[in-house]
């Protein structure tokens, strides 16, 4: 048991909310990420997190991380635009675009990025405390 | 813990200081799941842990043939899970401004047991050395 506890389990936050903002990132950067048929067309993906009981941190109920327990595929199917002039439409004339909401991702990456910031605060009020019992007596 | 003379100077300090640190590992474990779904926020009665941290036997008697002895810890605190003002959809139930009031004043209080403890410490510094 010490302060450093406190430093790795916010440390997995900072690590599963960095995964959060890249499935983010892809996101908004495939937004407009055209394609020939509805299966090739990309789908809006987001990490579901876990509470984990680390082995590393010993049996200790109080020592709870966060993971990432999977990449999902959120969002409806692709919607399918009539666009015979493209160059990826099929022989019907239809290109299909991902189904992505840009203004979800916005408010999704808004929340992952209070949350590091969270996390971030946690970890230096941690060192504060730990330096400051360091030069306990001096 | 070796109950000598410089323990017993220390006073209750760092059973506090023990235990705030538990309890800080609670509340940054609530901060680092805010977004996990079917997370459950969990919390310690100081109090009640502080009581069963410094009880120097605590014991239940067997008074009555059906009573079972008590072999529990009482070392280890209670842990609990807070009673949500408002659930979130997904089943979680970290309130994140009431996590960041209670780190803070966890760490507030830690910072006050040290400052005691220095100054137990800088007593009995002084007190070794003779000096005014």
């Amino acid at each position: 048991m010490s302060l450093f506890d406190a430093m790795d389990i916010a440390g997995t936050s900072l690590s599963a909310q960095t995964v959060r903002l890249n499935s983010i990132a892809s996101n908004m950067a495939n937004a407009n990420t055209v394609s020939s048929t509805p299966e090739d067309t990309f789908r809006a993906r987001t990490p579901l997190f876990k509470a984990v009981l680390e082995a590393q941190f010993g049996d200790d109920a109080s020592k709870m991380g966060v993971q990432v327990d999977r990449i999902e595929e959120v969002g409806g199917e692709p919607r399918a635009e009539f666009n015979p002039g493209h160059p990826l439409a099929d022989e019907e004339g239809y290109i299909y675009r991902p189904n992505i909401d840009v203004a979800t991702e916005m408010v999704n990456m808004m929340q992952a990025s209070r949350s590091f910031q969270n996390s971030i605060e946690a970890i230096n009020t941690a060192k504060q405390l730990a330096m400051r019992t360091l030069t306990l007596g001096k | 813990m070796a109950a000598n003379g410089i323990d017993k100077a220390l006073g209750i300090s760092p059973q506090v200081l023990a235990l705030r640190m538990k309890r800080m590992n609670l509340l940054t474990a609530n901060i680092a799941n805010a977004d996990t779904p079917n997370y459950k926020a969990r919390d310690i009665d100081f109090r009640a842990a502080m009581a069963s941290a410094t009880a120097s036997q605590a014991r239940l008697d067997a008074t009555k043939p059906g009573h079972i002895a008590f072999s529990g810890s009482t070392e280890q605190p209670q842990v609990q899970y807070r009673r949500p003002l408002q659930e979130s959809t997904n089943g979680n139930t970290v309130d994140a401004q009431l996590e960041h009031a209670a780190f803070m004043e966890n760490a507030m209080r830690y910072q006050a047991s040290i400052q005691l403890l220095d100054n137990r410490i800088n007593g009995i510094k002084k007190a070794i050395k003779g000096e005014p």
